[in-house]
């Protein structure tokens, strides 16, 4: 590893003047566990860290006013034992318990796998089918943006130099929604997904007033299939319409070939799968 | 640059200066010389240098010495007691969890993690919670069983 300097904040503000004064050379640090390693691999060299695990502001989950609110620094773990997210939220606590393994969920934290933003990370997808938004602050303010919105690229977000996370907020759904998470791992359980599929459903009576449908690892960023959701709206929810809806996924999707498959045989497993997300989170 | 950390391992209060960049396994191994920690694969996935942080097992192979600052470390040579094993040490022994030196100590922390989170877990619970912990040697019946009767109390 290069040598750096590790600068220790107590507060947001205290964190962004930092950034700010170092710039380029400074880089935020979480649970570490992504960049520990991309700064051993020399893929990224900082010459100063800023940690940010004395922050208070950035820890903590709450719900209050029928929405949940988990700071930039909760670990994976906090959020898949949560009892508040487990209730209220089960597709969250699902989801992350997918991540990796206990050791490394103890450790990798929410603000820290979306600002990593790898596509084949697990939670992205659930996050954007249950509509969460994440808070960012910079030296020039606070905002909020749908997950959706964040990813740009292979390990790309919109943060702008200097920026950091602060947390994701998620309505509660007006009515229980149906769910389901869905890793496709044919190697070991520990691995990242070949594809993966989330999808939350608001059904009434058998027929689907809402859906939201996204997809891991099966592009630069999470994709959302978006003509799958239509497909499905205000319609009744029979199986023919259900391998329809999943039969729109091959063309949005962009996947690469690598050690966990071609692109082709990805390209037809993220449509299998969608086809029993959908199964699963109506059985 | 370096930084002065302050922490406990096995009990016992240290205080060092690390440079900013020394990893928490290199600190335990060649700092304080123990060496019941192993390198493995070196980015997280086999387990070998599992240790607790504040009872949590964590990868020290992932964490900068730095980032243990005020925390209670507890290593493999930190289980047993004035020379008498854990349980979960026992269990090994008495079970066939214990195969070689190189996994070992993570299964075995790990494992000791488990049974502090939750007493009495069932095969499927032992599973994954244990599934970031690789043996090569293949022995993970033998390293269910272990766990499966410490946590029935007949070691
Ligand atoms: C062995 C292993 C297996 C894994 N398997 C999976 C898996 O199956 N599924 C999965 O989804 N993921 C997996 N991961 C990835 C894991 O989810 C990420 O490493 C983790 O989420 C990163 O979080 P962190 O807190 O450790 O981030 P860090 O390593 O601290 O930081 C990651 C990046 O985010 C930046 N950053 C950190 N916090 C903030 C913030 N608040 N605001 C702005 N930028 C920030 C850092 O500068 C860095 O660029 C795995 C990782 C490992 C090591």
């Amino acid at each position: 590893m290069i040598p750096f300097e590790l600068h220790v904040p107590t507060s947001v503000d205290e964190a962004l003047d930092l950034l700010e004064r170092f710039g380029e050379d400074a880089r935020p640090i979480a649970g570490g566990t992504a960049l520990v390693l991309l700064m051993q691999q020399r893929l990224v060299r900082p010459e100063h860290l800023v940690s940010l695990g004395q922050v208070r502001e950035l820890q903590g989950i709450e719900a209050g006013n029928g929405t949940l609110r988990i700071g930039a620094l909760s670990p994976h773990r906090s959020i898949e034992t949560s009892g508040v997210v487990r209730s209220g939220w089960p597709l969250l606590a699902e989801t992350y318990r997918r991540v990796a393994t206990v050791r490394i969920r103890n450790v990798a934290t929410i603000g820290g796998g979306l600002a990593h933003a790898d596509p084949n990370q697990d939670p992205p997808a659930a996050l954007i089918a249950l509509d969460a938004r994440v808070g960012i602050a910079g030296k020039h303010g606070r905002r909020e943006l749908p997950v959706e919105e964040l990813f740009t690229g292979y390990y790309e977000t919109c943060l702008e130099p200097g920026e950091i996370v602060t947390h994701v907020s998620i309505s509660r759904p007006p009515r229980p929604i149906r769910y389901a998470y869905l890793k496709f791992l044919p190697r070991t359980a520990d691995d990242y997904a070949t594809v993966a599929v989330a999808v939350a459903l608001d059904v009434d009576d058998g027929r689907c007033r809402d859906a939201r449908i996204a997809l891991n690892a099966a592009g630069p960023t999470p994709i959302r299939a978006h003509a799958a959701e239509d497909l499905l709206k205000g319609q009744a929810l029979q199986p023919e319409l259900l391998r329809s809806a999943a039969a729109t996924v091959p063309a949005i999707v962009d996947p690469i070939s690598d050690s966990r498959g071609s692109a082709n045989y990805k390209r037809r497993m993220a449509e299998v799968f969608t086809r029993r997300a959908l199964e699963q989170a109506l059985a | 640059m370096s930084v002065h950390v302050r922490f406990q391992v096995n009990g016992e209060v240290h205080e060092l200066d690390a440079p900013d960049s020394r990893l928490l396994i290199d600190t335990i191994r060649y700092d304080l010389g123990l060496t019941g920690t192993k390198l493995g694969c070196g980015v997280g996935v086999c387990g070998a240098c599992t240790v607790l942080a504040d009872g949590k097992m964590v990868s020290s192979c992932l964490m900068l010495t730095a980032m243990a600052d005020g925390s209670e470390i507890t290593t493999i040579e930190g289980l047993a007691h004035d020379g008498e094993l854990a349980p979960i040490q026992k269990g090994f022994i008495k079970y066939g969890g214990f195969q070689c030196g190189i996994c070992t100590p993570g299964q075995i922390l790990a494992a000791h993690a488990l049974l502090q989170d939750n007493p009495r877990p069932s095969e499927d619970e032992i599973k994954e919670w244990m599934m970031g912990n690789l043996c090569r040697c293949t022995g993970y019946y033998k390293i269910i069983e272990s766990i499966d009767r410490t946590a029935a109390g007949e070691v």
